[in-house]
């Protein structure tokens, strides 16, 4: 944990200097008292709860700058194909572009052992050692990166853990972040889950091998997706036959030679 | 689903804020500022705070939340309007470039101590 300071309250402290001696009460450490009340005293914190994290993913954003590395945060459901999704993404990218991949998950090595076989490094997290945790903090990324040679890699991917919900909260210090959602989930789920759809800079609509079998209306889910995110890009994508790959890929490489650039 | 963990941060902030003259004072309240936008349920991090705060000097304090409401504002026409479900184009022009000016808050606005004199 980091040393607390309060940055938002310090602005009300005034420097004696510009502002000459008076004769006030300076309240202790720089933390203001709002008001007495009887037998109460009300210190004025305002801070984020989240500042740690964001405090790390800022760091993290510096040392991936430095580096020049891209890092891709790709996020979905369990089930929805990342997995997939990322090996087909890696067979087709490398070795081009130097990829290594962090991969989250709360138990087993499978996703890993999976990834693995394209040849990128890949570094496992079981969020069991840190409290079988819902998403990727930022504090377990730098962990993660520590075994890595950044020199060596100029796209980091980091898949999450499968939820929908927690890991859009969570700045891990990335470039990009993609939602995967298959279309056996149902087209009602970006209006389920805003928060996502809205921190999202692509939607990858996964397993559209299977539409001939589903009654997934792929007009709405656009059209949910536009609403909560206006001129986000969707791709249309089966990570088994993949159908659609040349759009998203383009849409990758763009990003990540944009930075490296 | 991770309010346990916002609970145990909420209090070592907590603990941090008081004062070096009130160390050893109970907090009472923590008054809390919780966004709409957030994946965060009051009642689970109510319930994760009673929990965490055992053997703190925040045992017993009440975790007041306050529910910020979405607001956006048109970049295009500077609209600005209450976000109550999850559309995000503006209700003036249609246009989607809009900013979120609150919603997202998971902020400890103050702690309320116990104080003696």
């Amino acid at each position: 944990m980091w040393f607390f300071t309060n940055r938002t309250t310090r602005r009300y402290h005034h420097n004696h200097k510009t502002h000459g001696p008076h004769d006030h009460h300076h309240h202790d450490q720089g933390r203001d008292v709002e008001s007495r009340k009887s037998g109460t005293r009300e210190i004025k914190v305002v801070r984020r709860v989240l500042d740690a994290n964001d405090i790390m993913a800022e760091r993290m954003r510096t040392v991936f700058a430095e580096k020049k590395v891209f890092v891709l945060n790709m996020m979905s459901s369990p089930g929805s194909g990342k997995t997939t999704t990322l090996q087909k993404t890696l067979a087709r990218i490398m070795p081009d572009l130097r990829c290594a991949v962090i991969v989250g998950d709360i138990c087993t090595t499978n996703d890993a052992d999976r990834l693995a076989r394209s040849g990128a490094p890949v570094i496992q997290i079981n969020t069991d050692a840190f409290g079988g945790d819902c998403h990727l903090a930022a504090h377990v990324v730098e962990r993660a990166v520590a075994d890595l040679d950044l020199d060596a890699v100029d796209l980091l991917v980091v898949e999450n853990i499968g939820n929908l919900v927690c890991p859009a909260e969570f700045d891990i210090g990335e470039d990009k972040r993609v939602v995967v959602l298959s279309v056996t989930e149902g087209e009602d789920k970006p209006a389920k889950y805003p928060l996502m759809f809205r921190e999202c800079d692509a939607t990858l609509l996964n397993k559209i091998d299977l539409l001939p079998y589903l009654d997934f209306e792929m007009d709405l889910a656009r059209r949910t997706i536009a609403q909560i995110h206006p001129g986000m890009p969707v791709f249309e994508i089966s990570a088994k036959t993949e159908a659609g790959f040349e759009a998203w890929i383009e849409w990758l490489v763009d990003q990540v030679k944009a930075k490296l650039r | 689903m991770h309010e346990m963990g916002i609970a145990m941060e909420i209090v070592d902030i907590a603990k941090a804020s008081m004062p070096a003259d009130m160390q050893g004072a109970r907090v009472q309240r923590v008054n809390l500022q919780v966004g709409k936008l957030s994946a965060i349920v009051p009642d689970s991090l109510r319930f994760c705070f009673d929990l965490v705060v055992k053997d703190t000097p925040l045992e017993g304090a009440e975790l007041a939340i306050e529910e910020v409401s979405v607001v956006a504002r048109c970049k295009d026409c500077q609209a600005q309007w209450t976000v109550t479900e999850p559309v995000f184009t503006c209700t003036a022009c249609r246009s989607g470039a809009i900013d979120i000016l609150s919603g997202r808050e998971l902020d400890i606005k103050s702690i309320e101590i116990e104080d003696e004199d």
